[in-house]
């Protein structure tokens, strides 16, 4: 195989072809990245985590940026070549397993903030293509359920399905234990079931936006449940985790039975409200009141750092989320078309009608003439007195 | 561009942490916390690579509260340090190392407190005092802006006031 050629990984990829578990075979994601025919998707996967090369480069790799990476939504099959081929002479060996910090070109603007009447998410909708627009009317923000959405950035392919796995994964936590897993819950999941593909070229950014809140509902059956849970676990484990992956296993089996004991003493939640995580396939999770993801991020940051606070209203809130939208979509050449609003509150999730920025350009072009003409008016009017 | 420092007393230890969870160059988060309570008198802070630090921690972290659940008694300071020092080294030539650099300050009520250092290739080392990362002020082109400080002895682990230096 060409790609064995290249590397220089036959024995690795021989040795662990037969071990590998058959569900990687049905990873989506994988197959749309790869392009090439590859007999076992796995392959891929292990290509990237090349053990021996690690020792051999110099200390600290993480906080610099390689070239390799590129700012693409999707994934041509001729960069894949590239990028692989560059990779077999790289000049930091750690950098193919340890994954770079985001260089901030993922073609896209998402934000997420909250304030006093729930949690804000907004988005543009233009889906690029190594510089071309392959989609002007994109989804970024997709609702998980009732209570949660989330922002994607990152590979559109990815996004979408890690959020489909994820709802999955909710509904079936829901049906099991009687409730919604809250944000932070589900951002943990989320996190945890990315973290295998630390070091590939999975890249999913997604802030989950949510609202936790009220009572535990009644389970229906304590002990089953629990059991469930465990062999759901297993399950889960055995198809998402590598071989050598066991504190994965451990600390998914330990938080998912964490929730399983607290669904049988049945406490009320003791928290309810608005919640923000952000996701990241490089294994961060963070829990905040703002954030902004994407290309166009740090114009969003900029009108948001100044403008969000907890006592907007909600039309202020929606304002100053369209306006930091628009402000990252006029100079960022990877954001543009039109706004997505989603408001998240205590009943659920509301969307607001797609908005066109090009009007809000003309709007904002508009409303400038006419402060200029009453300047001008005013001038003249005190030159006359 | 984190920092971590500790200094062990004669019975004590003060550990303090820059407070920064950056994504290349935004900082996402300016008051993220990145000590880790592995039990009431033991501290572990760790910092590295994104993903590593929060997930390895927590492993730390629940495995240290799991065999207290088992044997009815918390593990000291030097066991829980080398209990983490042998997980890093088992990641260390495996498919997927952890590149996380950690110091965890505990007082053990015969020991005395304790300050250990390891680092990303599992190097354990007890110290009177450790640091990691560029902790400068007033000389280094970026900033860290403010400062956890915790404080461990006989009593338990005691937050002291947060330092921030000039913008936050």
């Amino acid at each position: 195989m060409a790609l064995q050629d290249l590397c220089n990984y036959h024995d690795i990829l021989v040795d662990d072809a037969t071990s590998e578990s058959a569900p990687f075979g049905k990873r989506i994601g994988f197959k749309n990245m790869s392009g090439l025919t590859l007999r076992n998707s796995t392959s891929l996967f292990k290509f990237y985590i090349p053990a021996p090369e690690y020792l051999e480069g110099s200390p600290i790799q993480f906080g610099q940026v390689s070239t390799i990476q590129s700012s693409k939504d999707i994934l041509h099959p001729d960069s894949i070549l590239q990028s692989l081929s560059s990779l077999t002479a790289p000049p930091l060996a750690s950098s193919q397993s340890v994954p770079l910090p985001f260089p901030m070109s993922h073609g896209t603007t998402t934000l997420a903030f909250m304030f006093q009447g729930g949690v804000l998410a907004a988005a543009d909708t233009r889906s690029s293509c190594s510089g071309l627009v392959a989609c002007p009317a994109a989804q970024k923000i997709l609702p998980i359920h009732s209570h949660l959405v989330s922002t994607t950035s990152g590979t559109s392919a990815d996004c979408a399905l890690w959020k489909r796995i994820l709802a999955r994964e909710l509904r079936l936590y829901q049906l099991r234990h009687g409730r919604r897993l809250s944000t932070g819950g589900a951002a943990k999941l989320l996190s945890h079931m990315l973290h295998p593909f630390k070091g590939t070229k999975l890249c999913v950014a997604a802030t989950l936006c949510g609202w936790d809140g009220g009572e535990v509902e009644e389970c229906r059956d304590q002990d089953f449940d629990l059991k469930d849970c465990r062999e759901v676990t297993k399950s889960q484990v055995r198809s998402l985790e590598k071989s050598l992956d066991a504190s994965l296993d451990k600390a998914q089996r330990a938080s998912l039975e964490a929730d399983g004991q607290l669904s049988l003493t049945r406490k009320k939640q003791s928290f309810s409200g608005p919640r923000l995580f952000y996701v990241c396939s490089d294994g961060t999770r963070l829990q905040g009141s703002l954030f902004s993801v994407g290309s166009g991020s740090p114009y969003a940051y900029s009108i948001l750092d100044q403008g969000v606070e907890w006592k907007l209203t909600v039309d202020e809130a929606i304002s100053i989320a369209r306006e930091a939208v628009y402000r990252a979509t006029h100079r960022d050449a990877y954001s543009g078309n039109f706004v997505d609003i989603y408001h998240i509150s205590s009943k659920g999730w509301t969307r607001r009608s797609r908005e066109d920025l090009k009007e809000e350009y003309y709007r904002e072009k508009e409303k400038r003439t006419k402060e200029k003409r009453d300047v001008a008016g005013l001038d003249s009017v005190c030159a006359e007195k | 561009m984190e920092y971590l420092i500790g200094i062990q007393g004669p019975d004590f230890v003060l550990v303090a942490a820059d407070n920064v969870a950056a994504s290349s160059i935004i900082q996402m988060k300016h008051d993220y916390d990145k000590m880790f309570k592995l039990s009431e008198k033991i501290l572990l802070l760790c910092v590295g690579e994104a993903g590593d630090t929060v997930q390895f921690a927590e492993y730390i972290q629940k495995n240290v509260q799991l065999y207290k659940m088992r044997n009815g008694y918390e593990l000291s300071p030097a066991a829980a340090a080398n209990f983490t020092r042998k997980n890093l080294a088992d990641y260390l030539r495996s498919r997927t190392p952890y590149h996380v650099n950690l110091l965890l300050a505990g007082y053990d009520d015969t020991d005395g407190p304790g300050l250990f250092y390891m680092d990303y290739l599992s190097s354990l080392a007890k110290a009177p005092f450790a640091a990691h990362g560029y902790g400068l002020n007033k000389r280094f082109i970026l900033n860290l802006p403010s400062f956890t400080v915790r404080l461990i002895d006989k009593e338990g682990i005691h937050d002291l006031e947060k330092l921030t230096h000039g913008a936050k």
